[in-house]
């Protein structure tokens, strides 16, 4: 088989689009943990945090749980396995609301999440108010 | 079909031809950012849970697809550069780079201004708003390095392995939402899901996401017969052009 300088160059192109997919996965597995932006309540309990330093929890905000008094407000953050306090005091972004997804960041002190900001995250679905109505109404019936 | 393809890419052919095709990018995209501009302020409804702020949408996430989009059509031209040798494929890479890199930036700053009033910040350090900033640094990384030798051969393939090199970037961006948790939410129209529950809102999107790739060809048609005239300024073909003007 006679191999031509293009067929050549096609090899060598391909051979760097191999290797540099295969450093990519093994450098993204490497530093998978490091990724995470943010851990779950879940994550808090089995231990996967950083030790001694702050970390951002994420997760719904427990219906009912929210509590002001002032600039304070302390509510809690729940996967629906596991749930944490949280306590912060400053202002809270428009979408803050019960049942709505936020990430914190602070540190754990005597089991209550001590947040130094809250950010509020929302899903990849758009519709108008009254489809989400609608929905909300169809799936309380159920 | 090879004869033919050779033909079609030698630049004086391309010169040649790009000028017809032009107006048939440039049109398309006046139109359909105008009727994508009302269809997405006007006839869309607001959403149920950002009201109005959404609206940025529909132009942050064509911005982002074709931050990506320019991204591919770089390391494919380059890699045709490299195996066939194809000048032309190399100033569709060059000339695509600026470009590619602006629409990468309008995806970040539109990502921020929006992030502000809904997450409560203008950036965060999530994998994507990360990967997709290494994207914005490699579009640079390419037009340092293209614009780093003298002799313009070595330009052409030096930064078309880069292209290639970061061309990893690119599943990275995609996939950063599904598989870590961040901060940005995960895609809202994906090849098997599509989670824009209104039809105007998802006809806005549409409009607005064709008006920009027709923007790219305009503007990467027209740059790219500048940049032929440049590479090919000491052929017959062009010196005749300027001696008729």
């Amino acid at each position: 088989m006679i191999v031509t300088k293009r067929q050549n160059r096609m090899t060598l192109v391909a051979l760097l689009v191999i290797g540099v997919s295969l450093a990519g996965y093994l450098g993204l597995k490497a530093f998978n943990e490091n990724l995470l932006y943010f851990f779950s309540p879940t994550d808090v309990t089995e231990g996967k945090i950083p030790k001694g330093k702050g970390f951002r929890l994420g997760g719904m905000v427990a219906k009912g749980s929210v509590k002001r008094d002032g600039i304070k407000v302390m509510f809690d953050i729940t996967d629906y396995a596991n749930t944490f306090r949280i306590s912060y005091s400053g202002i809270l972004p428009d979408l803050f609301k019960e049942g709505q997804g936020i990430i914190t960041t602070g540190s754990l002190v005597n089991g209550v999440f001590m947040a130094t900001e809250v950010l509020a995250k929302h899903d990849e679905n758009y519709m108008p108010p009254e489809v989400a109505d609608a929905l909300e109404k169809a799936k309380n019936k159920q | 079909m090879w004869k033919w393809i050779q033909a079609f890419a030698s630049p004086k052919n391309f010169y040649q031809i790009s000028q017809k095709i032009i107006p048939w990018f440039l049109f398309p995209f006046i139109v359909l950012t105008l009727v994508g501009l009302y269809w997405g302020l006007i006839v869309a409804p607001i959403d149920y849970q950002q009201g109005e702020s959404y609206r940025i949408m529909f132009i942050h996430l064509p911005a982002a697809w074709m931050s990506m989009f320019i991204y591919l059509v770089l390391a494919i031209s380059g890699g045709i550069g490299l195996i066939w040798q194809i000048k032309l494929a190399y100033v569709v890479a060059k000339v695509s780079a600026p470009i590619g890199a602006a629409f990468t930036f309008l995806a970040l700053v539109t990502g921020a201004v929006w992030g502000k009033p809904m997450w409560g910040t203008w950036w965060v350090w999530d994998a994507r708003l990360t990967s997709e900033l290494i994207l914005l640094f490699l579009y640079l990384a390419y037009m340092s390095l293209n614009n780093a030798f003298d002799n313009p051969k070595t330009a052409s393939k030096a930064s078309s392995v880069l292209a290639i090199v970061g061309l990893v970037n690119l599943p990275i961006i995609h996939y950063s939402v599904k598989w870590w948790n961040t901060l940005h939410q995960g895609a809202s129209v994906s090849v098997n899901k599509v989670a824009i529950q209104d039809a105007d809102m998802l006809i806005a999107l549409l409009l607005m996401g064709m008006a920009f790739k027709f923007l790219y060809g305009t503007l990467m048609l027209m740059r790219a017969r500048d940049e032929v005239l440049v590479t090919e300024q000491n052929s017959s073909w062009v010196k005749k052009i300027i001696m008729e003007q």
